[in-house]
């Protein structure tokens, strides 16, 4: 995104690309049966908003949450142009609160393309003692290394990665 | 696929993006308006007769005061609000504390004068027209403002709405105090604020289905 607000044609493309297998799938899980035609509308809807109103991305803060921001603005206009209203009884009310994880998705896209920048070595094991929650001495039996150089090599790792975050916002702006 | 297609259209659009649009969008929507504003007052109720020895009196440095404090934080508000998921609740905060401060003023002013004159301190000569008047030289802010909105993301329109009629109110009372002859701070604090919300409230109806995108 930093790369299209300079206006780097190709990697805006390869972007928009992407956004737009997303947002498809985060329409489609949203809309009931009878609309899902209108998912390609609302892509292409909320690919022109995002589009037009680029400037309104601040490059200190991330993408997919301005993204959903967006997408979730034009589902609930949607909505109410069509004056759809989900009536489901209450016993089966969570399923729609339990349904409602792509911003967790999201994240988690985010948390992977960060994991890339670390160093092959240590990318396995902050993945498993950070966001699996594995202790630091069940990694270092099962992967046979000694428990201060798993310490050591996720800490290395991490470091890594704020550096680059660190270096990329300076670099950008 | 059309999507293709339309992603193709878009990148071959792309300019970049200048820094600070978005605060440019602002300056030109509010200046714009500001000029119109000016001019009207001008030509329809003139500048106050007592021009040049208003300035040397403390009402008219207060009236300007608080007139510039709504107008900054109202074009902040409008500014932030314009942004998907922008919060405004600081520059909320800080519009109620002016209106407060000036409430402790206008009691104050009130508690030290004898009670024959509180009269002539809350009603003034004017009036009648003051609310009237604020919003009518608010009107050119609330189209400025809504211009700027339409422009950019808003996600929540009555509350966007909102903060372009605080803006636009602000802008209004601070044309208007070049106008107005009041100086009781009772007065002021009565009939300009509600020259303010008048506005907020107009902003906050239309904002709805106005500032669709």
């Amino acid at each position: 995104m930093l790369a299209s607000l300079a206006g780097d044609a190709r990697s805006y493309a390869v972007l928009l690309d992407e956004v737009a297998r997303h947002l498809r799938s985060y329409f489609l899980r949203r809309l009931a049966d009878g609309h899902r035609g209108d998912a390609d509308d609302l892509v292409q809807d909320t690919l022109m908003a995002l589009h037009t109103r680029r400037a309104t991305y601040e490059v200190d803060r991330p993408f997919t949450s301005w993204l959903h921001a967006i997408a979730r603005y034009k589902l609930i206009d949607h909505f109410r142009r069509h004056r759809i209203r989900a009536t489901v009884p209450l016993d089966d009310a969570h399923d729609l609160i339990a349904s409602d994880d792509g911003e967790g998705i999201a994240d988690r896209m985010d948390v992977e393309r960060l994991l890339q920048i670390a160093p092959e070595k240590s990318r396995d094991l902050i993945y498993r003692t950070r966001i699996e929650g594995q202790s630091i001495a069940e990694v270092a039996q099962s992967t046979g290394l000694s428990e201060s150089s798993v310490k050591v090599t996720v800490h290395r790792g991490l470091k890594a990665i704020a550096a680059r975050l660190k270096g990329d916002g300076h670099g950008d702006r | 696929m059309a999507t293709d297609d339309l992603i193709a259209r878009l990148a071959g659009d792309l300019k970049p993006v200048q820094p600070d649009q978005v605060g440019r969008r602002v300056a030109i929507g509010f200046g714009a308006s500001l000029a119109v504003s000016s001019l009207l007052m001008y030509f329809w109720l003139g500048l106050r007769p007592d021009m040049m020895s208003a300035v040397w009196t403390w009402p008219f440095w207060v009236k300007l005061g608080y007139t510039f404090a709504l107008s900054l934080a109202g074009i902040w508000a409008v500014k932030r609000i314009a942004y998907p998921l922008g919060r405004i609740r600081p520059h909320l905060v800080a519009i109620a504390m002016a209106v407060t401060a000036l409430v402790a003023l206008a009691i104050g002013q009130l508690s030290m004068m004898p009670p024959e004159s509180h009269m002539p301190l809350l009603m003034g000569k004017s009036v009648a027209v003051c609310t009237l008047y604020i919003t009518t030289l608010a009107m050119p802010f609330l189209v400025g403002a809504f211009w700027i909105l339409r422009g950019l993301a808003p996600t929540r329109l009555t509350l966007a709405g909102a903060a372009a009629g605080l803006a636009a109110g602000g802008l209004g009372s601070l044309v208007y105090s070049f106008h107005c002859t009041e100086g009781g701070m009772p007065f002021i604090a009565i009939w300009y604020t509600l020259g303010v919300m008048g506005p907020a409230l107009i902003g906050a109806l239309a904002g709805r289905y106005l500032l669709r995108w």
